[in-house]
C-alpha cells in the first residue's frame, strides 16, 4: 500500500497532466458532439428531406462502427487523402463526431416527448417554425434531456483512454509510460484509476446539479 | 354593434385522405359576433377551427379575413396567425415559461416590443383575466382554469380582430368552468369577434349571438340562439340538443 501512494504521489504531477488533456478531450468532444448532435437530431425532427437524410446517415455511420476504427481512420487514413491532421486534432474530431452521434439520439427523444402540441401553440401566437422551435420546443427539450445525457459525459470520458493509441499524451498514455519507467503495471494503472473515478464523480455531481437547476417549477415528478 | 364583415368562410372543404371531415362550408362571421359553433363529436368543428387561422390547410374553398384572402399563396401565415387568436382545449401553455413570460413572448418576439411595454401590455392582459396576482406562477403551478385564463391571456396580448375557441372548457373540472366562460362572457360584452366550439349550452344560449349546428361535415342549420333552441327546424338539430340537455341538465340555465 506504501508502496503505491509511493508511486503515486511521485508521479502525480505527470498523471495530472494526463488528467487535464483528458478533461480537455471530453469538454472539446462533448461540446462539438453537442453542436453536431443537436443539428442532427434536429433534421431528423424537423429538418427537410436533405437534412434527415444526412443526420440518419451521420448517425448510423457513426454510432455502427468502433470509436478506435474512426480515430485511425481519420488519423492514419486521411494522410491519404492529403489531409493530414496533428494527433490531438484527429482525437477531438474522432471524439466530437462520435459523441455527436450519441448525443443526438438523446436529444432526438427529448424534442419528440415535447410534442406537437408546444409547435402548434406557437404557431398560434405568429411565431415562425423555427422561432417556435427555438424559443418553446427546445428549452423544454434540452432540459428534458438532461438525466439521460448526462451519460454521455462519464461515457465519453472514459471512451478518451483509447486516443492512447495514437498517442495523445492524456491519462492512459500517462499511465502506460509510468508502467514502462517502473515495471509497476498494476500501481500505474491503479494510480490512473483512482484519478478516473474522482473525475466521474466530480462529472456526476455537476450534472445533479445541473438537473436540479434546470427543473422547471410545478413540473417536478416526485 | 359595427356589422362589417370580418371573416368570411367560402366553400371550404378539408379531407384527410378519402375521409372527408367537413364539406362546402360557408359562414360569414360580423365584426364584434360571437358564434357558437355545436354539434356531435367527429363532425370537424375543431378542424374547422384550424383551419381558419391556418393551422391547418382546407383543400378547397376560400378564407378571408378583412377582405383579404388569407387562402391565397404566397401569403404570409405567420402574420395571418398574429390576427386571429386561438384557445386550444388542453391549453397548451408554454411549461417553462411563467405565466407572464407565457404572455410575453408573442410580444417580445412575435410584435417586437420593447421589454417594458411587452411587459406593461401582459400585466394588463394577465389583470384583464383577473390574474395579475399569479404572474410569477408557472403552468404546473396553477388550475385548469387558470391555466385556461392565462392562453387567453396569451392570445389577447396579440391584439386579435378575432378569436378562436377550441372546447375551452372541455377538459376543465367542473367547478372551474365557470372562471373560463366568465372570462369568455366578459370578452363577448366587450364586442370582441368570438367563434366558439363547446358543449357548454348555457353559455351559448346567454353569450352566442349566433348559434351554428354542425354535423358530419355540414352546417345543418344557424340562428339566433333563442330560435335554434326553440325552434330548431330540423329533426336532427332537435335531436342533438335534446341529448344534450339530457347530459347536461338544466343546471346550465342559470
Amino acid at each position: 500500500m506504501s508502496a503505491f501512494i509511493e508511486l503515486f504521489l511521485r508521479f502525480l504531477p505527470d498523471l495530472l497532466s494526463g488528467a487535464a488533456m483528458t478533461l480537455l478531450l471530453t469538454a472539446e468532444g462533448l461540446a462539438a458532439g453537442f453542436v453536431l448532435g443537436l443539428l442532427a437530431a434536429l433534421g431528423r425532427t424537423y429538418g427537410s428531406k436533405v437534412w434527415h437524410a444526412l443526420a440518419t446517415a451521420y448517425i448510423e455511420l457513426f454510432r455502427g462502427t468502433p470509436l478506435l476504427m474512426q480515430i485511425f481512420l481519420l488519423y492514419y487514413g486521411l494522410p491519404g487523402f492529403g489531409i493530414t491532421l496533428s494527433r490531438e486534432w484527429a482525437a477531438f474530431l474522432a471524439l466530437g463526431l462520435n459523441s455527436g452521434a450519441y448525443q443526438a439520439e438523446y436529444l432526438r427523444g427529448s424534442i419528440l416527448a415535447i410534442g406537437e402540441g408546444q409547435m402548434i401553440a406557437g404557431r398560434a401566437i405568429g411565431l415562425s417554425r423555427w422561432k417556435t422551435i427555438w424559443h418553446i420546443i427546445l428549452p423544454q427539450a434540452l432540459r428534458l434531456a438532461i438525466p439521460a445525457w448526462a451519460n454521455e459525459p462519464v461515457s465519453l470520458l472514459k471512451s478518451t483512454a483509447v486516443v492512447f493509441l495514437i498517442a495523445v499524451p492524456e491519462l492512459m498514455a500517462k499511465a502506460k509510460a509510468i508502467a514502462a519507467k517502473t515495471y509497476d503495471p498494476i500501481g500505474a494503472y491503479l494510480a490512473a484509476a483512482v484519478l478516473y473515478l474522482v473525475m466521474v464523480y466530480l462529472l456526476d455531481a455537476f450534472m445533479k446539479w445541473m438537473e436540479r437547476k434546470s427543473l422547471i417549477p410545478g413540473l417536478e415528478t416526485k | 354593434m359595427d356589422s362589417a364583415l370580418i371573416l368570411q368562410a367560402r366553400n371550404l372543404t378539408k379531407r384527410y385522405g378519402a375521409n372527408i371531415i367537413f364539406q362546402d362550408i360557408s359562414l360569414d362571421v360580423q365584426k364584434g359576433e360571437t358564434i357558437v359553433i355545436i354539434g356531435p363529436s367527429g363532425t370537424g368543428k375543431s378542424t374547422l377551427l384550424r383551419c381558419l387561422n391556418l393551422l391547418t390547410h382546407v383543400d378547397s374553398g376560400q378564407i378571408f379575413l378583412e377582405g383579404e384572402e388569407i387562402t391565397a399563396p404566397g401569403i404570409n401565415e405567420d402574420r395571418v396567425r398574429q390576427q386571429i387568436g386561438m384557445v386550444f382545449q388542453n391549453f397548451l401553455l408554454f411549461n417553462h415559461l411563467t405565466a407572464l413570460d407565457n404572455v410575453m413572448l408573442g410580444l417580445t418576439k412575435v410584435r417586437k416590443l420593447p421589454k417594458p411595454q411587452a411587459h406593461e401590455k401582459a400585466m394588463h392582459e394577465l389583470a384583464r383575466v383577473g390574474l395579475a396576482d399569479r404572474a410569477g406562477h408557472y403552468p404546473g403551478q396553477l388550475s385548469g382554469g387558470q391555466q385556461q385564463r392565462v392562453a387567453i391571456a396569451r392570445a389577447l396580448a396579440m391584439d386579435p380582430k378575432v378569436m378562436l375557441f377550441d372546447e375551452p372548457t372541455s377538459a376543465l373540472d367542473p367547478e372551474l368552468i365557470g372562471e373560463v366562460l366568465g372570462v369568455m362572457a366578459q370578452l363577448a360584452r366587450e364586442n370582441m369577434t368570438m367563434l366558439v366550439v363547446t358543449h357548454e349550452m348555457g353559455f351559448a344560449r346567454e353569450v352566442a349571438d349566433r348559434i351554428v349546428f354542425m354535423e358530419k361535415g355540414h352546417i345543418v342549420e344557424q340562428g339566433a340562439p333563442d330560435d335554434l333552441f326553440e325552434r330548431p327546424q330540423h329533426a336532427r338539430t332537435r335531436e342533438f340538443l335534446w341529448k344534450i340537455t339530457e347530459l347536461y341538465g338544466k343546471k346550465e340555465k342559470k
